[in-house]
């Protein structure tokens, strides 16, 4: 089946997949450095699921995003100078600084709110359907949440009402294998999420979230199902997050061993993706690494940007409570 | 003008404001049927399943459809059958409608009313006699309505419906039986207005929802004794009208706060600490409180009686500030 995707799509995703890689490793280390206050939750890892979903999706299509949504953002088109300017806390970033690196959103292009409350997304998610279906907009709805959120009586009522309603809306789990510093094993009888979609009457589907394209298949598929009126789809990526749950080194907790994430990261998405890339001659190798200056350059551009952004405005404290 | 109780002037309000509207639809537990207090009734008949949207038992992804659904342009009316229920939705209220704005820099407008009916009626016991409105004022971003009279309950829903944010809308089932006249066209009343209900001059009784028939039938018992109460309603919880309570306040010297919730941290905790902060010099009595005992409410009829706050507290507590 991969023979069907256009070498534009594959540049287009690693483009995606690679803007997020740098964002984040440099984002990572200017929390650690203190430059950003608050606490990340990076994506790094987990870039195949963000870019083989998003390249469906136009800005019209809308997502929820979750605590770790940096890399939603990006794949949907989130420009790094607001991105930083939001994280560094200041008045150019695109929440005015008042939501931060949980909160980062841009509405214009369809993100209904980054969610610091886990399981926050599904039932908003699962509204915008309900509104795209009330509307007959041909918009559809993605839902991100994690392995964690599976778990919350707010992803079943929500992904119950969808199914109910046969609702444009597609909830893509990324499986990392932890909640927050609890195994998957831990915090769940299952081991694929995938299995509950039979409770709510919608497809569950289970793919490789290392790889890109393998998201991209099934997230087609999904994404199509919802916009011809068919229904939800329950998308499972099991995928990895090479970094801690807070940060980049995190808090030196015990809960995975080191040879865990050795394994995983042989399987680094963006990896997998440039090896496709070069053996398939779609890029060459300088051209790979053009792509990483570039977007490097862009990230220098955007720590400018946010370290020379005004800090917000004490008046505005109280400004945008209500309308 | 036309007599009508609480509960058809509700009906017309929703009615009137989906035939003006067509991006107004009413979601909640048995709408179809027209709910189980009559607010909907013949409304399924003349806008069908898609405006008069009947859902599962589910209040958290009820109020998900509110969200999602105003996030892509709607103007939903989230119908929550019983206050107590409101637990079971909180996170969407309190974390997600009533923050999204802020928290994403003033992107988000979200036009929902949740409507929904507290207090005590005819041994409903612990779970379903609940006056929460002091939760929601407590809570930034949220505004908070609580009608006492079907004309009111008309005026203010419209507004409600009609306001960019989202609005928590409670009816007293006890005041949602009673009757008076009632335009039949439309009419908004603002919000954020109180109502004197009755001109006095020698205390002010700030009374919510029911108490406020209670003040008014403690007023005529009163002034029998000479002593003539001035009635206040503020109508809206959030943001209240404090400038009509001290300007009375100030002419009376004297204040009453009475509601049908529990005393601790209730509304009127807030209205007497506003009094004691705005009005301390006019005071001649300390201000006092009427409200439920610290306790849930009680089944046995007997029992649910004696904890209801009525006339009697509010008689016996302008009685006290005499002595």
């Amino acid at each position: 089946m991969s023979t069907q995707i256009s070498n534009d799509t594959l540049i287009d995703m690693h483009r995606r997949m690679v803007r997020i890689r740098l964002f984040e490793e440099t984002a990572g280390k200017m929390m650690e450095d203190g430059k950003i206050p608050g606490a990340l939750h990076l994506y790094v890892g987990e870039e195949a699921v963000a870019g083989g979903v998003m390249v469906h999706l136009s800005d019209e299509d809308q997502i929820t995003s979750t605590h770790r949504g940096h890399g939603h953002l990006i794949a949907k088109g989130g420009e790094f100078d607001q991105m930083f300017a939001e994280l560094y806390g200041r008045s150019t970033g695109y929440c005015k600084g008042k939501g931060g690196s949980m909160h980062i959103s841009n509405m214009e292009l369809g993100i209904l709110g980054a969610n610091g409350i886990v399981g926050g997304g599904p039932p908003i998610a699962m509204g915008a359907a309900f509104g795209n279906k009330f509307l007959k907009n041909n918009k559809v709805a993605v839902c991100f949440f994690g392995d964690g959120a599976s778990n919350e009586g707010s992803f079943h009522e929500a992904a119950n009402m969808a199914g109910l309603y046969k609702l444009p809306v597609v909830f893509v789990c990324e499986n990392n294998g932890f909640g927050e510093y609890t195994p998957q094993a831990n915090h769940q009888a299952i081991v694929d999420v995938a299995d509950r979609a039979a409770g709510y009457g919608m497809p569950g589907v289970i793919v490789d979230g290392m790889d890109a394209v393998a998201v991209y298949e099934a997230a087609g598929e999904a994404v199509d199902r919802a916009r011809s009126g068919k229904g939800p789809t329950l998308l499972e990526c099991k995928t990895y997050r090479f970094f801690d749950h807070v940060g980049v080194r995190g808090m030196g907790l015990t809960y995975r061993s080191d040879e865990e994430v050795e394994r995983w990261k042989k399987r680094d998405p963006i990896l997998l993706m440039e090896e496709r890339l070069l053996e398939q001659k779609v890029l060459s190798a300088e051209q790979i690494k053009a792509v990483h200056d570039i977007t490097s350059e862009e990230v220098l551009a955007g720590i400018k940007f946010a370290e020379e952004s005004p800090f917000p405005d004490p008046s505005s404290l109280t400004e945008d409570v209500y309308a | 003008m036309t007599v009508k109780t609480m509960t058809a002037a509700i009906n017309e309000a929703i009615d009137q404001e989906m035939g003006r509207d067509d991006r107004v639809f009413v979601a909640g537990e048995d709408v179809r049927v027209g709910g189980p207090f009559g607010t909907e009734a013949g409304l399924h008949a003349k806008y069908g399943d898609k405006r008069i949207v009947n859902t599962a038992i589910s209040e958290l992804a009820l109020t998900g459809i509110g969200v999602g659904a105003a996030a892509v342009g709607l103007r939903p009316i989230i119908e929550i059958m019983i206050m107590d229920f409101v637990s079971v939705a909180m996170d969407q209220i309190v974390n997600q409608m009533a923050k999204m704005k802020y928290m994403l820099g003033g992107q988000a407008r979200l036009p929902i009313v949740v409507t929904t009916h507290a207090g005590i009626d005819s041994s409903s016991a612990a779970q379903h006699s609940g006056s929460l409105e002091a939760w929601f004022c407590h809570v930034p971003g949220l505004k908070v309505v609580m009608p006492s009279n079907a004309y009111d309950a008309k005026g203010l829903l419209t507004a409600a419906i009609q306001d960019d944010n989202p609005v928590i809308y409670i009816s007293n089932k006890r005041c949602m039986q009673t009757s008076s006249e009632v335009p039949d066209e439309s009419y908004a009343l603002p919000l954020g207005v109180a109502d004197v209900k009755r001109v006095g001059s020698d205390v002010t009784v700030v009374a919510i929802g029911r108490l406020v028939l209670d003040a008014l039938t403690a007023a005529e018992e009163l002034a029998k004794e000479g002593i003539n109460l001035e009635v206040i309603d503020p109508r809206t919880l959030s943001p209240m009208d404090t400038t009509t309570i001290v300007k009375s306040v100030q002419k009376t010297n004297r204040a009453v706060v009475a509601h049908e919730a529990v005393r601790n941290c209730g509304i009127g905790a807030e209205i007497a600490a506003t009094i004691a902060d705005e009005a301390f010099d006019f005071l001649d009595a300390p201000v006092k409180r009427v409200g439920a005992p610290f306790t849930p409410v009680p089944f046995a009829p007997l029992l649910e009686k004696q904890y209801l706050p009525g006339a009697q507290d509010i008689v016996a507590a302008v009685r006290s500030l005499y002595h």
